[in-house]
Formats: C-alpha cells, structure tokens, sequence
C-alpha cells in the first residue's frame, strides 16, 4: 500500500502549482484551470485521509467539491464568454475598468 | 433685645454686601449710575448700621456671640463649619471695617461718578465688604482663609480695575502673587493645626494650646506661629513681602484708601492677634514678629522720604505704620497694635481720601512736584489732611499720638520687649514726621508748579483713556464736590478724637478678655515708673515736633535745599529713592531664574522636549508604519492572492511547527 505521505506530498505539489499558476499567469482560462487545480489537490487529500482513516465523510466532500467545482466552472466560463465579447481580450491585467 | 438674640444677626453683616455686589455686577451695567450708587450705598450702609446695632446691645458679659450659618466639612471627628463669632477684637475690627468702609463707599459716588466702569467699581466694593466680613467675623481658621483669599481677588481686582493700563494689570497680578507666598505659609499652618489640634475653630485651638508649654526652643506652635506670620506679611505688606503695596496705588485712590490702607492690610494684624493664644507660647515666633515689624518700620519710612509721588509716600507710610502694629504684637501688646490699626484706620484712610481729593482737583497730577499752594484752592482738603498729617505724626491730643505711643511704650516696657524696639519705633517716628511735613509742605505751601505743566496735561489726559474723566477744565486746581468732603470731614473727626478711648488704658481693657491669656506664662513684668513713660512719650512727640521742623525748614523755608542734600548724598539718595532697588533684587534672584527655568528647563524641556515630542513621535513613527505596509495595497488582484498565499503558508507553517514540537 502507498503510504499517506505520499498522497499528501503529490496533494501539497498540485496545489502549490495551482497557487503560482493563479499568481504568475495572465490568461484568464489558464488562471481558472489553476483553480481546478487547487481544488482537486485538495480532493486528492481528503480521499487519502478517508482511505486512511476509514472513514466517508472526506469521499462525500470530495463530492460536494466536484459540484461546487462544476458550479463555479459554468457561471466562471460564462462571465469569461462575456468579458472577451466586450474586452476582446483574456488578460486580466487588461479588464481593469473598476480599479482606480 | 436680649444678648443671645444677637447671634443670628450675625451672619448678615456679611451678607448684605454680598447682595449688593451681586445686585450691582449683574444688573449694575445697564442701571443708571443713580441706581448703582444707591444700591450700594444702601447694601454696605445697612451692614453698618447692623454694626452699629450690635455694638449699641453688646455685653462683653455675654461675649463671645458665636453663630453656626451652615455645615461645610464634616469628616469623621474633624469638622469646619461656616460660623460666625464676634468678641471684643471682632466688634473692634468690625465697626472700622463697615464705617470706613461706608464712608469710603460715598466718597467713591464722587470720585468714580465719570468713570465707565462705575458699576463695576461698586460691586467689587461690595464684593470686598463681604470678603472682609466675613473674614473679621470668621469663627474659625477656614472660614477666615474664605475672607483672607478673597479680600485678595478683591484687591487684585480693584488694582487692576483699569486694566487697559499695563501697568496697573501688572500691579494687580504683582499683589496676587505675591500675596499667595503668604498665604502659602497660612495655609501650612493651618494643615499643622489639623494635624496638632484636629480642628481649625479658634476657641477649640485655644483650648488645645491652653495647656501647652511656653516653648523656650523652637516647636510646633513657633512653626504654626512664623507660618501664621508669613501670611501675615503678605497680606500686611511686612518685609520681605512688601513689595506689591507700593505697586497697587495704580488702583484708584477710594481703592488705595480702603484696601491699602484701613482695612485689607490690616487684616494680618488682625490675624496674628486673633492667634494671640498660639503666638504667645511661641517667644521666639513672637520676637520674629517683633523684629519683622521693627525693621519694616524703619525701612519703609526711609523709602517714603524719597518719593515724589504723593500715593507712594502714603503706601510707605501704610508699610511703616502697620510695622508698628506688628512690633506692638511681637512684644505682646496685642491691644496696642489694633488699637494703632484702628486709629490708623482713621487717619490713614483720610490721608488717601484727602491725596485722592487732591488729585482730583489739579487733574489726575499724583507728582507733588507739580503741586503746592493748594491750601488756597482747596481749604477743606488742606483742613482734613492737616489733621490727619499731625495725627500720623503724633502730635497730641489727636489719635496717632495715644495708639503710636502706647506701642512705643509697650515696645520698651513689657517683658519681651526691649530699648532696641523703643528707640528705632522712635527713629521711625521721627522719619513718619518728616516725611509726612514733606509731602504737606510739597503739597499745600509754596507756589503752585502744575500751571505750566498744563498744556501738555490736556493732552494727556485725552490719550490716556483709564485715567478719571472729568469734564470739567483743569485750568486750575478746585476744590472736590461735598460728596467727597463730607466723609473726609467724618474720617478728620474721628483722627482727632479717635484716640481718646484709648486714655487711661480703656481700649486696653474693653480687649482685655480676648487677650486674657497673654502673657501668663512669661515672667512678671518690671512695674516701670510712671516718670519714665511720661519721659518717653516727650521724647516721641519731641521726635515728631522735630520731624516738623525739619521739614519746614527743608520744604517750605529753603525749598532748594533738599535737591542740593540729595546731590551731596549721590549713592545713598539714589538708593533709597530707587526703594533700595529691592524690586530689581527680586527681579533678579527670583523672577528671573523662575522665568528662565521655565523656559529652558519645563518650556522647551520637558513641555517640548518630552510631551510634545512623545505625542509627535508616535504619530510620526504610525505614518512611517502606515507608510511601509500601504505598498500592499497595490490594487493589483494577484498580490493580493499572493499576500493571501504567503499568510496561509505562514499559518500552515506555523502550525506545522507547533505539531513537530
């Protein structure tokens, strides 16, 4: 069996790429993939804790993630759809219309 | 009305001039001038003549009256109440204080009557009759404090009552300052009386120090008694606390005559007699007295010889005298220091009335250089002010003469007197006289100098705005409206039988329970030979005749002499003319180190240095701060996901830390 530590470091190392990918990245698609990232290097330490542990409460969190994943992936990608259709661009140093 | 029914009646001598100043200060200025002096004439007028009422049904049998007003302080066993208490000594003081002061209150109708201020002048009359009341009438130390403070805001306010003048503010902030070193010292010796005798009521103290031993060396009550002193000498005007009498003749002259110089002044008198029973276990507080009044004496009357202002010469004068009340007290003839302060009342206040009358007449001119021949312009000024002249001097049968030598004969005669007392009173006598024929001879003899001077005095008088306005021309000098002869005639009357109560050791006598105690405890006098008394009280009118000529001679025989003296004398006459210079010695020992320290040391030091620079620098040191972190909020979306990034590591790295230990 593979221990827990193993998950939890390749867990670690999906969510620090998912963090510098949100920080250093302009694309806004990219940005948002960034996000699935983090989510899903989360997701992956809540199922080893659950294999670990027994237990099913962190695999019925994982759910609950995915949904809110897919949730925020749709209204996102709209909101994405309609910055490019009037910045025609998808940098976000670029859609800065409210900053001051 | 039986004797105990008068013990209520008590509190409103005080209290009737209060209602007055308040009358007048609220309402006084839009009331008509008519309607102003009739308040307060008939305010302190009604004072009087409850004065007079209680005087008339007085029974020293019955005496001390005492009446409790109102509760004040009650603090476990120590309580201080507002009470009043009228014996021998207080009726004494309290019919000088109200007939002076009434008398003084009418002249005032007359001399303020142009003045902007008049409403105000007389409320604060008032306001002082009520202090001084209250002060005479106190039945213990704290109330009595009530009175001393505020106779003071009384006087500061009056010096200062033309304020636009900056010399007249400064003479006014000069006299409260000074005057609060003394009472500095009072209010120690009342903390000590607390402390020793766990009350502050005169007949409780006495009590208490009753039976104390005479305190051959020095002890508690010679501390309370040389603190008692030190206040006296501020509100007294006694070395080294003199210096604010001269300063405070800038106040007007009706001021002058009854704050500085029958009543307020007088008031540390008063207080170190009413103390008799401490003082008089206390010798050597008692001869600190002695010699403080000795030597004030003397001092003040060789300043009074140089001066060309008619005002100061009187303030000098006042110093003079009322060192002689303290030497009477110092040698333990406490009855002869109020009965001098009674007739110098009298006398003294005529002479600041009549030198007031005199100003009047020739314009607001104080510089007796400028006068002279005025005795043919205002015959009744130059009546009064000769009776009062000879009554200062001495000469009999006229009032000065019983109450100055009964001290000079106390001074040499009782048992903690001594020659040396006696011979310099004699000395002073001598200058009082001369220098009292000076201003008299400047004054009232010889040519008339002020006419020259009076083209540019017009002038003068119209720059000057505080000075009394008259409206009528100053071509030459008149005589004062009847308004102000008449109490000038009053007060004349009584410097010349004022005295003669005092024949046969009367006064002595009706005082006598109040100073019951005195003296009890020293050894028994010598029984001096009568000849001997009737050889010193020829001496002392001898001095005063001698005094007289001299200054005949001087001022009105060969009138160009004196500058030719002055100017043989060179130092020593600039000395005296210029007061010793004490004021620049005080100036320069205390004024201006304090003034200096401040601004060096708690000014720029600790104000600036310390407080300022603390609150400064914390808020400098908050924008340097703000300064630094504000860089975080650059707007930019991403460093703020950074910031939130780098404290969720620092979080995650804390508590990572925490598990592995």
């Amino acid at each position: 069996m593979v221990p827990l530590s193993y998950y939890l470091v390749l867990s670690g190392i999906l969510f620090a790429c998912g963090v510098l990918g949100f920080l250093i990245k302009r694309n806004i698609i990219t940005i948002f993939m960034s996000i699935e990232l983090m989510l899903n290097g989360v997701n992956l330490s809540f199922v080893a804790f659950a294999a670990q542990w027994h237990a099913l409460s962190g695999q019925v969190f994982v759910f609950f993630v995915m949904v809110v994943a897919a949730a925020e992936a749709t209204v996102g990608l709209a909101i994405i759809i309609a910055v490019y259709r009037t910045r025609e661009t998808l940098n976000v140093d670029r859609v800065n219309l409210l900053k001051l | 009305m039986t004797p105990q029914n008068l013990s209520p009646l008590l509190c409103t001598i005080p209290l009737l001039p209060l209602a007055g100043a308040a009358i007048n200060g609220f309402f006084g200025r839009r009331a008509s001038k008519k309607a102003i002096s009739t308040v307060a004439l008939v305010f302190c007028g009604a004072a009087f003549a409850m004065a007079l009422f209680i005087a008339a049904n007085f029974s020293s049998a019955a005496a001390p009256y005492s009446y409790e007003f109102a509760h004040w302080l009650r603090s476990g066993a120590f309580s201080v109440d507002f009470s009043f208490y009228l014996d021998q000594l207080s009726l004494v003081m309290l019919l000088v204080v109200t007939g002076v002061g009434f008398l003084i209150h009418i002249y005032s109708v007359g001399y303020m009557w142009d003045d902007d201020g008049y409403y105000r002048f007389m409320a604060y009359l008032n306001l002082f009759m009520f202090f001084m009341l209250t002060l005479v009438l106190a039945a213990n130390y704290l109330v009595m404090f009530i009175g001393w403070e505020g106779v003071g805001l009384a006087s500061y306010l009056l010096i200062g009552f033309w304020f636009t003048k900056d010399s007249a503010a400064a003479a006014g902030k000069k006299a409260f300052i000074v005057n609060r070193i003394g009472d500095f010292g009072f209010l120690i010796a009342l903390f000590l009386m607390i402390q020793h005798f766990g009350s502050l009521d005169f007949t409780r103290v006495f009590a208490a120090v009753q039976p104390m031993p005479w305190e051959a060396h020095a002890g508690v009550l010679t501390a309370i008694g040389l603190l008692l002193m030190v206040g006296a000498a501020g509100k007294s005007a006694q070395i080294p606390l003199y210096v604010w009498l001269p300063d405070a003749m800038e106040g007007p002259t009706p001021v002058s005559a009854l704050i500085h110089a029958a009543t307020m002044v007088t008031a540390g008198v008063y207080m170190v007699a009413r103390s008799s029973g401490i003082f008089d276990r206390a010798p050597m507080a008692m001869l600190v007295v002695a010699i403080i009044g000795t030597l004030t004496a003397l001092f003040a009357a060789t300043i009074g010889i140089a001066q060309t202002d008619i005002k100061k010469v009187l303030a000098y004068s006042t110093i003079s005298q009322l060192g002689y009340m303290f030497m009477a007290c110092g040698v333990g003839a406490f009855s002869a220091g109020i009965f001098h302060l009674m007739t110098h009342a009298f006398f003294k206040g005529l002479l600041f009335l009549a030198a007031g009358s005199v100003i009047h007449g020739v314009g607001g001119e104080q510089d007796m250089r400028k006068m002279g021949g005025l005795r043919l312009y205002m015959p009744w000024t130059f009546l009064t002010m000769s009776v009062a002249t000879f009554a200062i001097a001495g000469f009999p049968p006229l009032a000065g003469f019983f109450s100055k030598d009964e001290i000079l004969w106390k001074a040499y005669s009782s048992p903690s007197g001594s020659w040396v007392f006696w011979l310099i009173g004699v000395i002073t006598a001598f200058i009082t006289s001369f220098y009292m024929f000076r201003l008299w001879f400047m004054t009232f003899f010889g040519d008339y100098r002020g006419a020259a001077a009076h083209e540019t005095h017009d002038a003068k008088h119209v720059a000057n705005p505080v000075s009394h306005g008259h409206g009528d021309d100053h071509g030459l000098p008149h005589e004062s409206p009847w308004v102000m002869l008449g109490p000038l005639f009053v007060l004349a009357l009584l410097s010349v039988v004022g005295g003669w109560i005092g024949i046969g050791g009367r006064f002595e006598h009706f005082l006598a329970p109040v100073f019951e105690n005195v003296g009890l405890m020293q050894p028994p006098a010598e029984v001096a030979a009568k000849g001997t008394e009737t050889l010193l009280t020829l001496i002392s009118v001898a001095a005063a005749v001698l005094g007289l000529l001299l200054a005949w001679g001087l001022y009105f025989k060969r009138p160009l002499l004196p500058a030719k003296i002055a100017e043989g004398l060179g130092g020593l006459y600039r000395a005296v003319a210029g007061k010793y210079y004490v004021d620049e010695i005080y100036s320069a020992v205390f004024i201006e180190p304090v003034i200096e320290g401040s601004t060096t040391i708690l000014w720029h030091g600790i104000d600036q240095g310390v407080i300022d620079a603390a609150v400064n620098e914390s808020a400098h040191a908050a924008r340097e701060v703000s300064d630094a972190t504000r860089h975080m909020q650059s707007g930019n979306l991403r460093s703020y996901a950074g910031w939130v990034a780098a404290g969720g590591a620092v979080v995650i790295a804390y508590m990572v830390w925490m598990g592995i230990r």
